[in-house]
């Protein structure tokens, strides 16, 4: 006997049916197919996440630590989390009501837009910015409106450009600082001209400070440490970046209380608890990881140096990436498109980057290139993408 | 250049003695001619020693070789202390390694290489025992090197990670 499926209606909803498949997959496909390919395209580290860390979540397997934990995550990891946000970069949230783990940042992004976001309302978005903020928005009943940040201006937003894309149904603004792609960053004195037009259209700020730790040269600022923004921030982080844990799922996110049991009411019913094995490594990271984690920032630190340094030699004009793991140089001169170049750069020398588009408009023009790659690869990249160039002069 | 910068052009040297110093330079921001001066500088005061490759000695077919660790209990000398015996021990090439140890029932700790085992036992008894100073020898032999100098021999982990991700 045979069963036959007889569709009538649109079996997926308009909503996920709009959304337009990730521009990074067609890349990864592509890259995936070829042999010998030297990757600039990985956005995380390229460190094993220090034995500290899965040693203590193993062991904590072996003792038996495998039930759920509170919906809002173990609560002597949110007091860490409160411990380490205030000592680190001086903002200051309750462990019992004001801090959620998450599976990710990922997550805290999605349930910080489902919880304040009404049909229709409009999320700022400044971009060039990761990948998921625009189709997040729209799974929330939101609709994204971008702010453009541009090489001229180290990919910085403006208050003229946060000014005149407000409009009646602006509810809040989303950003990462310091940036992936761009590697941008912003400074409290920076921060501070925002401020008057975020309290005067009462703007929800989603601050995604994923990489925060990444910094070259001066610490990260966070707007949640400035006067009066603590109560209209979601703050998000996790431990991905700074600590290399990636894989293990494990993010948090801060705001006033009641933003917060918004989001625990999503969180429980849609996720109910973090991993408990990934929060046993991450209260041990935020513990005993701090060394770890500042050898991993020397060697991000030394190898953006030479990349940039590479870059500019071989003629494409770069900023200084202040942060995260990328640098964004513009390939505007060779004449080819971010995508164009790309897949030349993939095709003729088997270099994979990510076309700056795929991040947002604002993108256009750049590759991001991530130097989370040993020094002998980037090293090898570099001789590759200077032959290309050589050709396209 | 800076006692920071300094101590980082330390660690890359002492990971990748080879890499060059036009490319160090660029990885802490200086130029070249700064790191050459900085690595003169430490060379002649000895803070860098040498610049010796890491060989796994395992690899390497008919190559006989035994190491051993040998614990040795001396009397120390008025005035000089182990430094006298401990510098004598040092002048035998097969010694590799000599430290003073604290908290044992012993106060040398010496690594000795020979070609086979029984070379090993000539030395500790001929050489090594009949030293003046030297009270007592226990000899262990290495059987395997997983790790030396902070690095693992066996089993580098590739990148596991995807090729492009956002």
């Amino acid at each position: 006997m045979s069963t036959q499926l007889t569709v009538k209606k649109n079996r997926l909803s308009s909503t996920v049916a709009s959304l337009k498949p990730s521009g990074i997959r067609r890349f990864f496909d592509l890259a995936a197919s070829m042999e010998g390919v030297i990757s600039l395209g990985v956005g995380e580290p390229d460190f094993v996440t220090p034995w500290r860390m899965r040693e203590a979540s193993i062991s904590s397997l072996e003792r038996g630590h495998t039930a759920y934990t509170s919906n809002a995550g173990m609560l002597p990891l949110r007091v860490e989390i409160q411990k380490y946000l205030e000592e680190r970069f001086s903002v200051s949230y309750h462990p019992e009501t004001e801090i959620l783990v998450t599976v990710g940042a990922s997550e805290a992004i999605d349930i910080a837009l489902r919880a304040i976001l009404d049909p229709g309302d409009e999320v700022l978005v400044v971009e060039p910015c990761y990948v998921s903020y625009e189709p997040v928005i729209r799974l929330a009943g939101g609709v994204p409106k971008f702010l453009k940040t541009t090489m001229e201006n180290q990919f910085k937003l403006t208050p003229q450009e946060l000014e005149a894309n407000i409009s009646e149904r602006t509810k809040a603004i989303i950003f990462c600082y310091p940036n992936n792609p761009t590697g941008g960053t912003m400074t409290a004195e920076e921060w501070k001209t925002l401020l008057p037009i975020i309290e005067k259209h009462d703007l929800l700020v989603i601050s995604d400070e994923i990489y925060a730790e990444l910094t070259y040269g001066r610490m990260h600022d966070s707007i949640a440490a400035l006067p009066g923004m603590k109560e209209r921030t979601i703050l998000i982080s996790g431990f991905s970046k700074a600590f290399a844990m990636t894989g293990w799922r494990l993010g948090y996110v801060c705001a006033t209380p009641d933003l917060l049991a918004g989001m625990l009411k999503i969180h429980q019913y849609t996720m109910l608890c973090a991993p408990t094995m990934a929060q046993m490594a991450a209260l041990e990271a935020l513990r005993h990881g701090r060394a770890d984690m500042e050898r991993m920032i020397e060697s991000y630190r030394q190898r953006r140096n030479y990349v940039v340094d590479g870059f500019r030699q071989i003629g494409l004009t770069c900023h200084e990436p202040d942060g995260a793991f990328y640098a964004f140089p513009s390939v505007t001169a060779t004449g080819l498109s971010s995508a164009e170049f790309a897949e030349k750069l993939l095709m003729e020398e088997k270099v994979a980057v990510v076309p700056g588009d795929v991040f947002g408009e604002s993108g256009q023009g750049h590759i991001r290139c991530s130097y989370a790659t040993s020094m002998e690869q980037l090293k090898k990249a570099l001789d590759r993408m200077e032959r290309l160039m050589g050709r396209l002069q | 250049m800076d006692r920071l910068k300094q101590r980082e052009l330390l660690h890359l040297l002492e990971e990748d003695s080879r890499m060059s110093a036009e490319q160090i330079g660029k990885m802490l921001a200086e130029p070249t001619e700064v790191i050459e001066q900085a690595i003169a500088e430490l060379e002649a005061e000895k803070v860098i020693v040498k610049y010796p490759a890491l060989v796994n000695w395992e690899r390497v077919e008919d190559h006989p070789y035994v190491n051993a660790m040998i614990d040795v209990k001396v009397t120390p000398k008025r005035d000089v202390g182990f430094d006298e015996v401990a510098e004598r021990i040092c002048r035998f090439p097969e010694v590799k390694a000599v430290y003073l140890m604290s908290g044992a029932s012993y106060d040398l700790s010496i690594i000795l290489e020979g070609k086979t085992m029984k070379e090993v036992a000539t030395f500790v008894s001929q050489k090594l025992s009949t030293l003046d100073s030297v009270v007592s020898t226990a000899t262990h032999f290495i059987l395997k090197r997983y790790k030396h100098d902070g690095i693992e021999l066996e089993d580098r982990d590739e990148d596991r990670r995807m090729v492009v991700t956002p």
